[in-house]
């Protein structure tokens, strides 16, 4: 897993994805934080977070989409299928690569809340605890997100499903609102609710450390990631 | 070392491959020989245990490659059809990735080095991959089957985009590979298998339709020998005059040569040799040899002839079964 994981992020970082990642967060959070924060006289980081997310769905699918995808294309899978490693770490090494780079993206947050405390005391509970809620709602988009390049060979399909699902899953109460206003079904409503990742992420603002948005993401990350070395298993037997 | 037992594979209906058995023993050289898509390199796949079998097992040292993956899969170092290189990595990282991800025991430094060496990639070190040309990719695939020494080397097609001078540098390592470990190797080249292997499998269709040593394989698969003369005479003479040699089996006369000559095919039992008989015998009737000729089958001939044979047996079956 070591191996894999320092490979990967020696990839991320030899090519454009991990500035591109970084560039994009840094930028649009910078904006949300000049214009939230610094022009409005606002020590609260809230509004920050929250444009943010809508951006990270986005830019996840970007960093993940090569991890498999592309390793099936140039055949360089062959050499991690028959290397001695089990699946589960071959996954994890690229998972934690992922995370690792989503997490550094991230730690911009906590730039702001110690610029911020040059002028005033932050409210360091709430920061900390929605910056966690970031964090965990990363973690279980890029385990989804390898999951998509998993399935496909071609690096943009699984980028493009990767987006799809980011649009769903944030906007997935307007679409909700949309589709209750024309046609009234519980269970899409209520597919519409459970699958709003940012409902669950919206307790972490408030700074709730809610055990069960925790559990949510965590096992969603836990889920997918099982998903995916069954695939690559499935694959070995078909 | 390597023992492979009612391996089969199939794709749907489709059998790619079809209830193969055989046994490699340490310190041999085998050649895999078959057409394209007689199913090599899907077995070649299972071995390694990147595919899985539809049934039957491979044993490596002991070791199930389902059963216990991880102690089989580090016994051996494989290099597939195409070479599974990050195109972005150096060579040396490159080498550096594989050997972590190998959990190599040795110094690490001086392993990696040893291996460029061998496959004369040092110059080549500090290069980005997916600068290199095809036959440096082939190297650095071949060097990273070599990492960690293990004891079976499994090489899909190595030879292939090398130009004729590599040939030869990779056929030699491979022998001078085969002297401390199990080499399994595939080709379509007939003339690279009898120059480096052992013993050679030849698979037509997902099966295996021969297994000899190299040397014998022509002979064995056919059991005679030939000969082609040319031969200036009555041609009931001369047939007559060959058909009483003892060690012949059948006389055939071919086209005519003109002039009172015709062309001749003596098939005749193996671990004979009748070229003096023919010559007396001849010289008897007054016959005049104007050319002899040992028609043995060469190995390409006796490939060509078992595959198509194989493959014409087969037509005939799917008709029966239509």
């Amino acid at each position: 897993m070591g191996a894999i994981l320092k490979r990967e992020l020696s990839a991320y970082f030899n090519s454009a994805i991990a500035y591109v990642a970084m560039t994009v967060i840094f930028l649009v959070s910078g904006f949300l934080f000049a214009f939230n924060c610094f022009l409005s006289n606002n020590a609260s980081l809230s509004a920050v977070f929250g444009y943010t997310i809508y951006i990270i769905v986005f830019i996840i699918p970007i960093i993940t989409m090569k991890s498999f995808a592309e390793e099936r294309r140039q055949k360089s899978d062959q050499a991690l299928l028959t290397a001695p490693v089990s699946l589960t770490s071959i996954v994890m090494g690229k998972f934690l690569a992922a995370f690792i780079l989503y997490v550094i993206c991230c730690s911009i947050f906590i730039v702001y809340a110690i610029v911020i405390s040059f002028f005033t005391a932050p409210d360091w509970s709430v920061t900390l605890c929605t910056w966690l809620g970031l964090i965990l709602f990363g973690g279980a988009l890029i385990a989804v997100d390898i999951f998509f390049s998993v399935l496909t060979e071609s690096t943009i399909i699984a980028a493009i499903l990767g987006i799809a699902f980011g649009g769903l899953i944030s906007f997935s109460s307007m679409i909700n609102y949309a589709v209750s206003n024309v046609i009234s079904i519980d269970f899409v409503t209520q597919l519409c609710e459970k699958l709003n990742f940012t409902s669950y992420y919206s307790d972490f603002t408030y700074g709730i450390l809610n055990i069960s948005d925790v559990l949510f993401f965590v096992s969603v990350a836990g889920l997918f990631i099982f998903f995916t070395v069954r695939v690559l298993e499935k694959r070995r037997w078909s | 070392m390597v023992e492979v037992t009612h391996l089969t594979k199939c794709y749907g209906d489709i059998k790619a491959v079809d209830d193969i058995s055989f046994t490699v023993e340490s310190g041999e050289i085998l050649g895999f020989l078959g057409p394209n898509g007689a199913g090599k390199s899907t077995t070649m796949n299972m071995i390694t245990g990147y595919l899985s079998s539809t049934s039957g097992t491979v044993t490596i040292d002991g070791h199930e490659i389902l059963e216990e993956p991880k102690l089989a899969k580090s016994k051996i170092g494989y290099l597939p059809e195409i070479p599974p290189l990050y195109i972005d990595m150096t060579v040396r990282k490159y080498l550096e990735f594989m050997f972590d991800l190998k959990k190599v025991r040795l110094p690490k430094d001086e392993h990696i080095k040893e291996v460029m060496k061998l496959v004369r990639i040092e110059q080549q070190s500090e290069r980005v991959i997916k600068h290199l040309s095809k036959g440096y990719r082939q190297r650095v695939g071949f060097a990273q089957a070599l990492l960690g020494n293990p004891p079976v080397i499994i090489l899909d097609e190595p030879t292939v985009g090398l130009d004729p001078n590599q040939i030869i540098e990779i056929r030699n390592l491979i022998k001078s590979l085969g002297k401390k470990h199990t080499v399994i190797f595939s080709s379509h080249v007939l003339s690279e298998v009898s120059a480096t292997c052992d013993r050679v499998i030849v698979i037509s269709n997902g099966k295996i339709i021969a297994d000899a040593k190299t040397s014998e394989l022509s002979v064995v698969s056919s059991g005679k020998q030939k000969l082609s003369l040319i031969v200036e005479g009555t041609p009931s003479t001369v047939t007559d005059a060959i058909s009483k040699i003892p060690a012949v089996i059948k006389v055939s006369k071919g086209q005519d040569m003109g002039e009172n000559s015709a062309k001749y095919m003596v098939e005749y039992q193996t671990d004979t040799d009748i070229r003096r008989e023919v010559f007396y015998a001849m010289a008897r009737n007054n016959c005049a040899i104007l050319e002899m000729q040992s028609g043995n089958e060469t190995l390409e001939d006796a490939f060509l002839r078992i595959t198509n044979a194989d493959q014409t047996k087969n037509k005939k079956k799917v008709r029966g079964v239509n």
